[in-house]
């Protein structure tokens, strides 16, 4: 035998490898297309009918021409809420993990819990916000109650995010900061935290970006109502998100105009989520960009 | 640690003032990093007293349920018609299961195509868009999946099979494959992407086709990775609620077709919980079942973990 001959068994395997590459190129293209198709089916059934005044426009439980501004307005305010008592806790946790945490029992058992608190589904979250705030402290479905709970939600994936922004900065520069005398707080904060900055900025628009479409929790905690005015910063209001609002129009109101304001929420909800994940890291992909990354 | 050296300097110099200032300035630089050590390991603990308060609060009402009832009448009975006391909950338990079998059949194939394709197949151009797109799939609530369920996907359904509703597990595994399928392409790119080049230059070496070396030498290598993307997109369908409260029809029963309206554990949780006292067995039944889910999770989880250091030992 000289050199290789076509048998066969090659020309079908080479046939096979030629499908399959097309085969895989194919479902690359339609899984792509679904979701473009998806985006654009929400984005242009709401878009073009929006007027700026369905934003600020108190919602209508009877007549058509109801907006969605309390609403929009809780949305901001229960996700502000929850990332002010997530942001410190899960970004302390995921420093503690990354810098302090030694290699021991101890160390696995924290990871554990961790990993068991980011697998614990949201609705069981809601159930504990409905245990804590209607039952043990007996204040009913509030703003306050919503932002907690999904603060408890957030706080193991802030966790991670930091944890992992922070492994991947290099020792090295750690190092140099010690070798300079610097205390091991002082390295974290002036060295390794702004080098982790854009990657922990980053999981931070992940993470609110999912906190302002999350509905499970907020159903159970917030309530399906609003105060019915605009700008209300009561902490104990009842706080209907617009993912909430979505679901109440679409199942259980009874104005006329339910689907046309159903398709105007989901189209703000769907444009606010892009909004928070792609304006937010704009200036961090910018800043890459000058330096030459 | 020892004393700094920029404080030993300045001493050398003699200044009496410098010597205090810094050594003031190195006081407050040890008393912030003692301060903030303790916060950052208060923060963790936060976390994991976060995870007792779930435990305890869903399973200390939770348990109440069994002064009611017997665990056999909760577990084993398909009768939920909580008016007449009655709270089977097995229905919910095997629809749960049937559902998230259903949704990883369709979804697990097209999700490891996706992967194998990001990983092994595509051009670089090609790679830096398909991988933001589908974090951009991450990123859309799970309200606006059902919502597209129930405006797009239903009248879908209706028009092809000729149902008169459409709701049930076959509507629910769809949009929620579609929701686990980032998680699940995610996670089995990394597994596949970190398959030492060599395994596959030994197999192009020996003359193998591409599909060949990804078949026989990347799924094989990468299947411990892949496996837990698997169980992660599992653990993701089973949580799920809204997007599959909206397509699946709400009616307490057992699944027995795929277009039958049915109800799985989480739908039922939400859909019943608002409407029930605190002092109730009924209240009690949804408590068990979110507790069952939450059982459901760590066990998952505990698995993945498992999974995770045979592939450090393995390597």
């Amino acid at each position: 035998m000289n050199g290789f001959s076509r048998t066969k068994y090659t020309a079908r395997a080479q046939r096979n490898n030629r499908l399959a590459t097309i085969g895989f190129y194919t479902l690359g293209a339609l899984v792509m297309l679904l979701i473009f198709w998806m985006l654009f089916t929400i984005l242009s059934k709401g878009l073009p009918s929006l007027r700026p005044d369905f934003l600020i426009k108190n919602t209508e439980e009877m007549d058509a021409g109801g907006g969605i501004g309390p609403v929009l307005f809780n949305s901001f305010y229960i996700l502000f809420i929850s990332l002010l008592i997530s942001i410190p806790l899960g970004i302390g946790a995921g420093i503690y993990m990354a810098e302090y945490a030694p290699d021991n029992k101890f160390t696995g058992g924290l990871r554990i819990c961790v990993e068991a608190l980011s697998s614990v589904p949201s609705i069981v979250f809601g159930l504990l916000g409905l245990a804590i705030f209607a039952e043990y402290f007996d204040v009913g479905l509030t703003i306050l109650g919503g932002g907690v709970s999904l603060a408890l939600l957030n706080l193991p994936m802030l966790a991670r995010v930091t944890e992992e922004a922070i492994r991947a900065v290099p020792g090295e520069i750690r190092e140099a900061g010690y070798a300079l005398g610097m205390t091991k707080f002082h390295v974290i904060r002036t060295v390794v935290v702004p080098v982790a900055l854009p990657a922990i900025v980053t999981g931070v628009c992940l993470v609110a970006g999912r906190a302002f479409g999350e509905s499970a929790v907020i159903i159970l905690t917030a309530g399906l109502s609003t105060s019915g005015e605009m700008w209300d910063f009561n902490l104990f209001s009842p706080g209907e998100t617009l993912a909430v609002h979505l679901w109440y129009v679409q199942s259980e109101a009874i104005v006329e105009d339910a689907k046309q304001i159903a398709d105007k929420s989901a189209a703000v909800l769907v444009f606010v989520v892009l909004l928070i994940n792609f304006a937010f890291r704009f200036p961090l992909w910018l800043g890459n960009r000058r330096r030459g990354r | 640690m020892g004393a700094p050296v920029h404080n030993l300097a300045s001493r050398v110099k003699g200044s009496v003032t410098e010597v205090t200032a810094d050594s003031k300035r190195h006081g407050r630089h040890l008393l912030s990093n003692t301060i903030f050590k303790y916060y950052f390991l208060f923060s963790i603990l936060a976390l994991c007293f976060v995870l007792g308060l779930v435990i305890i609060f869903i399973g200390k009402t939770a348990l109440l349920l069994f002064g009611h009832i017997s665990p056999a009448d909760f577990f084993l009975s398909f009768n939920w018609t909580p008016e007449d006391e009655a709270f089977g909950a097995a229905a919910f338990i095997v629809n749960t299961l049937s559902l998230t079998a259903i949704t990883l059949l369709i979804a697990v194939p097209i999700s490891v195509g996706m992967a194998v394709l990001c990983a092994e197949i595509a051009p670089v151009w090609m790679k830096t868009f398909i991988r933001p797109v589908l974090d951009l799939l991450v990123g859309i609530p799970s309200i606006v999946y059902g919502y597209l369920g129930l405006t797009v996907l239903l009248p879908f359904l209706r028009q092809i099979s000729g149902q008169s509703l459409g709701d049930g597990l076959l509507a629910a595994a769809l949009v929620l494959a579609l929701m686990v399928l980032p998680t699940i392409c995610r996670i089995s790119d990394d597994a596949i992407v970190s398959v030492p080049r060599k395994y596959r230059d030994a197999a192009y070496a020996l003359g193998s086709t591409r599909l060949q070396v990804i078949m026989r030498v990347v799924l094989p290598a990468a299947s411990r990775g892949i496996i837990s993307a698997v169980i992660l997109g599992m653990t993701r369908a089973v949580g799920e609620t809204m997007a599959v409260v909206m397509v699946i029809g709400n009616t307490p029963q057992l699944a027995k077709t795929l277009f039958t309206p049915t109800s799985v554990l989480t739908s039922n949780i939400v859909m019943q919980i608002s409407n029930v006292e605190f002092d109730s067995t009924w209240n009690y039944a949804l408590h068990m079942m979110a507790f069952l889910l939450l059982i459901i999770s760590f066990v998952l989880i505990l698995i993945i973990r498992i999974l995770g250091r045979k592939r450090r030992d393995a390597a």
